[in-house]
């Protein structure tokens, strides 16, 4: 490779490693604003703001949806299998809201630790597969013993 | 350079010659049409007819077959976008530079298709048609960084100094492709985590796996038929005064 061409190779690689660290820095500083939502954990733990609007995610606890009353009102729990948060919300839930399903909620903590939810976003998981298929491995996991 | 094999060499050599390349690319592309034809009625087939449904989404899900190849495709371009302009950077070779501005607009529209597809997608399985999570805005900076290099190539008139303007820039831009691929793990999104690009087994069903594939091929042979087309365009533009343009006009008429 000829010198001027080396030099040029090197200043690309120079320039891209350079904004590659300052980007990644920047990233690392801003870690906690590009959280789309908090944990359970982190709001048991005093880390969301008291009183503004934030996102709350975590799964439906099973068998924790209930409809008090025939309105819109919905009262669930949120998990992330170590802390859970009760939520509040009226209004239309999507079609992948169920128990054991991620959700994502926006809305506020009310003074008895309840989060009122003014929105509820379905958060899908990354696996797919037919019917069938997640019928029988739900057989496989009833026929495990219980450990 | 000893460790390339001598026939490689030459190959690149004679790509890199622009008669040579215009006469090349004009043997490949109906072979190029008729193997993505070919793949995109496989693939289609595959995905929206043999496919079983999903065991959550049912049908809705099939989108997936034109969302996550057009995604992959926006990277893809992204980076084939940047390492040709680095190379005409380096190298000052013309076709490099005529690549990497054919790509853009190329990748340009497939970052649409995704972002487009993706919304029609969250609204009906999350709720929503665009969250401001890390995944969505920056695969939405990728869009802009896209339409930021064509509209800086094109407000430079001498193309050789727009191309490598246009070349910095997609280098920069480079840093923001780890980004759009780890934002699902470094961050909590509301877009889900990779289903087939990670280190464990794909977390979808074979039968589902193998449409996806197939149009991912398909959409990348698209590529090179859009992005060689565009390329012959430019490079005509650029060689119009040159023997071998003329030559070749004087033959067609």
């Amino acid at each position: 490779m000829k010198p001027i061409r080396r030099q040029r190779l090197i200043l690309i690689v120079l320039m891209v490693a350079g904004i590659g660290a300052g980007v990644g820095f920047a990233l690392k500083s801003f870690n906690e604003n590009l959280m789309y939502f908090f944990s359970t954990t982190d709001v048991l733990a005093g880390k969301a703001p008291p009183d503004r609007l934030f996102r709350l995610g975590g799964m439906v606890v099973k068998g924790s949806v209930q409809r008090p009353g025939d309105g819109l009102t919905v009262h669930f729990k949120l998990t992330d299998y170590s802390k859970e948060v009760a939520v509040e919300y009226t209004g239309i839930l999507p079609d992948l809201f169920r128990e054991g399903q991620g959700i994502v909620a926006n809305g506020k903590l009310d003074g008895r630790g309840v989060f009122v939810a003014d929105e509820v976003l379905a958060k899908h998981d990354e696996n797919y597969m037919p019917p069938e298929v997640k019928a029988s491995l739900k057989k496989q996991a009833a026929g495990k013993p219980v450990e | 350079m000893a460790l390339i094999p001598a026939p490689v060499v030459r190959f690149y050599h004679r790509m890199a010659s622009p008669p040579h390349f215009y006469a090349l690319t004009e043997k490949l592309m109906p072979w190029l049409v008729a193997i993505f034809v070919v793949l995109l009625a496989i693939g289609l087939y595959g995905g929206l007819y043999l496919a079983p449904p999903d065991y959550q989404q049912g049908d809705s899900y099939r989108i997936i077959y034109i969302h996550v190849p057009s995604a992959w495709m926006s990277l893809f371009i992204y980076v084939m976008m940047a390492v040709a302009g680095a190379i005409g950077l380096i190298w000052r070779i013309k076709l490099a530079e005529i690549v990497a501005i054919s790509s853009a607009s190329v990748g340009a529209s497939f970052t649409f298709i995704a972002l487009v597809t993706g919304s029609l997608w969250g609204k009906p399985m999350w709720g929503t048609w665009w969250v401001w999570d890390a995944r969505l805005t920056s695969e939405l900076i990728l869009l802009f960084l896209y339409l930021g290099v064509i509209g800086l190539y094109n407000a430079i008139d001498d193309k050789r100094t727009a191309s490598k303007a246009v070349a910095i820039l997609a280098l920069v831009g480079v840093v923001n492709i780890p980004v759009i691929h780890y934002s699902v793990e470094w961050w909590n999104t509301l877009h889900q985590g990779p289903t087939v690009t990670k280190m464990d087994k794909p977390s979808i069903h074979v039968s589902m796996l193998v449409p996806l594939l197939v149009m991912a091929a398909a959409f990348k042979f698209y590529y090179l038929i859009a992005m060689l087309k565009r390329a012959q365009l430019e490079l005509l533009q650029r060689e119009r005064t040159s023997a071998w343009v003329k030559k070749m006009l004087a033959e067609q008429q």
